[in-house]
């Protein structure tokens, strides 16, 4: 009895690791390839793991891109999205959960329907405004549409109407503002939903290609998906390096991704439960 | 309506007073542009974008004749057929494995989820690469099991299932996650119940798991749709909407017709057509959750 459970664990074990790997090969395979020389790449049957190891790729694609520079924009812009989100999010959704007035549904269902319309079918007014104030090739051009989230907004009423109403109503007596117990007590309290919509708007941001791609023509202002993008269009095309320009791409996305999973889950299975 | 009272109205712009800064940049990014490109899509512009001479419904009546809007279309919808079902069940396969209590799971579940964190344009330039004819271990493996790998990017049949691959990939993380949370939220008692009725492997797996979990393979179904009809990075990166528009999804062809061809009214009539799509599946959404929540 003892002897098949180990088996069968065994077996199991065996399946996800198999899954795991065929899920994480393509990852896999990219950091293997940025440690080839282009020779060993070009040999035939195409190799999977790399025969002495080079970190000559990564010393190309510093030489060949301001690389240094495009992780510093995407990482400007990123957190620039997720503070003003945090602020903007967490004002409406405290009043979306504490405060009573009249029309309050109507204006949260004006957040939801947001939801509906997506960012490409307004994108070509959205180039328009922005060249027209100067903006494209700004920090500001590549942030500023993206501060304001229905889905945070509703994320963060979700936490916040899961504070316990007796803290508002003794907090009230006290006198306190309502503006005073939102900074005080309701913004603590909260800091796991604040952290997912953070990790939210970090990822998504980081990860856009299409807006920057419009708005930035400068090299300097060029965000990492849009710069790596840019090794594929090079005259030679050499894998190697392009494979090294992933990997440093997605490491801190990667590395975000293995802090803050849970916060992660959290907030996608938001969406699917509460739609 | 009763009447407003003086409190009302000062409640209310408290109320606003938090709402102003999510108000002003929706208006500002959201819903004036949209009725701009509503709005522009009844002109024609110049290639700055300035509004020249006032087209009607022409830009719409030219979609309807257009064979490369029609094109376009079948080529949307390709890419919904070939990547949405199997992306989800293919999730719920990996999701299934990964429901379990065991030792080291997380590492697992981390890995298998690793594609949430994968930008769009990592994801391409990795595949583009498997998918490179002499290069890529794609067509290696295919041969090894006596299949001749095509030409992928360069043929019209197989460019758009090359992207569609990509896509698959890029959206397993999440359909794996959401899955495994609606999977973790089946009681115990009904599995037990199931084995007791001598309910095994894939019958269990059909008649048990399939249904518990209808609800999160909706969602999915809507959400995943919705993303690949916002699907820009992998064409640009994998194919440019080409060879001959086989993959020139309607969101490239807005891209093209706009920065490209500078057509801002025409580009802006299919961004009308992408907008209407997008809507009437969230609103589809929005009434199915309701109803489900209404019977619980």
């Amino acid at each position: 009895m003892r002897r098949r459970f180990g088996i069968r664990t065994l077996a199991t074990y065996g399946l996800l690791a198999a899954g795991s790997i065929v899920v994480a090969f393509p990852l896999l395979l990219a950091v293997s390839y940025s440690l080839m020389t282009e020779s060993q790449i070009a040999t035939f049957p195409p190799p999977v793991v790399p025969v002495g190891a080079t970190l000559d790729n990564f010393a190309s694609v510093l030489a060949t891109i301001p690389i240094g520079r495009y992780l510093l924009n995407s990482f400007v812009v990123s957190t620039a999205v997720v503070v003003g989100q945090l602020v903007t999010a967490s004002l409406a959704a405290y009043a979306f959960s504490f405060l009573v007035f009249r029309g309050r549904t109507l204006l949260f269902f004006l957040f939801l329907s947001t939801l509906m319309i997506p960012w490409e079918a307004t994108i070509i007014p959205n180039y328009i405004t922005i060249r027209a104030i100067g903006w494209l090739d700004t920090y500001q051009g590549l942030a500023v549409p993206f501060m304001a989230t229905a889905f945070g907004t509703f994320l963060l009423r979700q936490a916040f109407l899961q504070i316990p109403r007796e803290l508002w109503d003794s907090a009230r007596i006290d006198g306190a503002s309502s503006l005073r117990f939102f900074l005080s007590m309701v913004v603590p309290l909260s800091r796991p939903a604040l952290g997912t919509v953070a990790i939210y708007g970090f990822l998504s941001t980081y990860n856009q290609y299409f807006w920057p791609l419009l708005i930035t023509n400068e090299t300097l202002m060029r965000t990492t998906q849009v710069g790596i993008a840019q090794l594929r269009f090079e005259e030679t095309l050499r894998w190697g390096l392009v494979m090294a320009g992933v990997v440093m791409v997605a490491t801190p996305t990667l590395a975000l991704l293995v802090l803050g999973q849970r916060q992660l889950i959290r907030g996608l299975t938001a969406g699917a439960v509460k739609g | 309506m009763t009447r407003w009272t003086s409190r009302d109205v000062r409640s209310l712009m408290v109320g606003l007073a938090y709402l102003l800064p999510s108000l002003v940049l929706f208006a500002a990014f959201v819903f004036i542009p949209l009725g701009r490109t509503a709005y522009l899509s009844l002109f024609n512009t110049r290639s700055t974008g300035a509004i020249t001479t006032f087209a009607g419904l022409d830009h719409y009546l030219e979609l309807l004749t257009s064979p490369t809007f029609h094109q376009g279309i079948l080529a949307t919808a390709l890419f919904v057929i070939y990547t949405v079902p199997l992306s989800i069940a293919l999730g719920l396969v990996l999701a299934a494995m990964l429901n379990q209590r065991l030792r080291g799971i997380n590492v697992f579940r981390t890995m298998m989820a690793s594609t949430i964190a994968v930008s769009a344009a990592v994801g391409a330039l990795i595949w583009l690469l498997m998918f490179n004819p002499s290069l890529g271990l794609l067509n290696y493996l295919l041969s090894r099991v006596g299949i001749p790998g095509p030409d992928w990017l360069i043929q019209p049949a197989t460019a758009i299932v090359a992207v569609s691959i990509t896509t698959i990939w890029l959206s397993l993380g999440t359909n794996i996650i959401v899955l495994l949370a609606g999977l973790q939220g089946v009681p115990e008692e009904i599995y037990e119940a199931a084995r007791l009725d001598g309910a095994r492997g894939v019958r269990m797996f059909r008649q048990i798991t399939v249904p518990m979990v209808s609800p999160s393979l909706f969602f999915l179904l809507v959400v995943d749709t919705i993303a690949v009809l916002q699907t820009f990075t992998q064409i640009h990166l994998l194919t440019r909407g080409g060879p001959v528009d086989a993959t020139r999804v309607l969101v490239y062809g807005i891209y093209l017709d706009a920065f490209q061809n500078f057509q801002f009214g025409f580009a802006s009539a299919q961004a009308v057509v992408l907008f209407v799509l997008v809507m009437t599946l969230t609103v589809i959404q929005f009434r199915f959750v309701e109803r489900r929540v209404h019977y619980q």
